[in-house]
């Protein structure tokens, strides 16, 4: 059979121009490099590489300045939103996002991300919540689940004496600086394409000045749960979800209208 | 005829995480036992036919290691 055409194939999937080409330090299996990816696809599809400052924080989270061919800082532990916030106020124009592990944006980092929504600041956060402190060995985090055993928790986190998880979205969703607050998972193929249509939606509500936005991401954490990708990806499923439902938890009216 | 597919991993990323496999509706992928790649993983790897191309292994892959191409449906073909 003779193809009279060369051009027989369109490519469906291929690596987005802002990833670069460096091998990644994640885990097998870790979530992280999707969410990596998506922020990557998405600022592609907007066309602002060159206008976007990311913030780095501390923790698994860190490399992705190695990752995303664009603008970076580090910013110290937990202080992103801080530091984004400084940036954002000094370069307007500029489209300017932190990405937050839990240890880092939910524990050390509190203060600075509350106050960042509570004044409306205009930057997009994207928080990965993967239960427990990933870089430094697995141990417990302000969002660990009641029960859930951890290198600094072996018994099962006890909420007696060590208290209740965090549900950062829904505490965030009540603050009137926040405009965009939304939990997603990225343990599915359909979840991960409602996650990336959240990343885009957070950047949009940037771009328009509309104030602070969060998406919450469920991520797992294959080597400090101890457990296959596979299992981790069920353990989320079975676990997480029920506990911190996905969901959107505060939209801008005024963002009703966008189509994406 | 379904629409016909191929994907291309790039070896250098891929960790043999196997959530591809495992999300794959063809169940087309497997890992290579046969070879690792230089961090040391088996890679994963299309080892039937009837692929389609859907790109569900693309948007699961956490390394961005999976390349999918589909084949033009309507592309004129010449009887040899």
């Amino acid at each position: 059979m003779v193809l009279e055409n060369c051009e027989i194939e369109t490519t469906v999937f291929e690596r987005p121009d802002s990833l670069t080409g460096t091998t990644s330090h994640y885990c097998p299996g870790c979530t992280h490099g999707i969410a990596n990816r998506l922020i990557a696809e998405v600022i592609d599809e907007m066309g602002m590489r060159e206008k976007t400052i990311g913030v780095a924080s501390v923790g698994c989270s860190v490399f992705i300045y190695n990752y995303l061919n664009m603008d970076f800082v580090q910013a110290p532990h937990g202080r992103a939103p801080a530091m984004a916030t400084g940036i954002k106020r000094v370069l307007p124009d500029r489209m300017v996002f932190t990405y937050q592990g839990d240890g880092d944006l939910a524990s050390i980092g509190m203060a600075e991300i509350v106050h960042a929504a509570a004044r409306g600041e205009n930057i997009s956060v994207f928080f990965l919540n993967n239960t427990n402190y990933g870089m430094t060995g697995g141990q417990m985090a302000p969002t660990s689940m009641p029960g859930q055993k951890t290198t600094s928790s072996q018994t099962g986190r006890d909420v007696e004496t060590q208290g209740f998880p965090i549900r950062v979205s829904e505490m965030f969703s009540k603050l009137d600086g926040a405009s965009y607050i939304v939990r997603r998972s990225l343990h599915d193929p359909k979840h991960i394409r409602m996650a990336k249509k959240a990343i885009r939606m957070a950047f949009e509500t940037q771009v328009r000045g509309l104030g602070f936005s969060m998406v919450e991401l469920l991520s797992i954490c294959p080597t400090n749960w101890g457990i296959s990708p596979l299992n981790s990806i069920k353990w989320l499923e079975e676990k997480m979800i029920p506990y911190y439902p996905l969901g959107d938890y505060k939209i801008h009216p005024a963002l009703a209208e966008i189509k994406l | 005829m379904p629409l016909k597919g191929r994907i291309v991993v790039t070896e250098k990323y891929c960790k043999g995480c196997e959530l591809c496999i495992s999300s794959c509706p063809q169940e087309v992928l497997a890992l290579a036992n046969d070879r690792i790649t230089a961090k040391g993983y088996h890679p994963a790897t299309m080892v039937a036919d009837g692929c389609t191309g859907c790109g569900i292994c693309s948007v699961i892959c956490p390394e961005a290691a999976i390349t999918v191409y589909r084949e033009k449906t309507g592309v004129n073909r010449i009887p040899a």
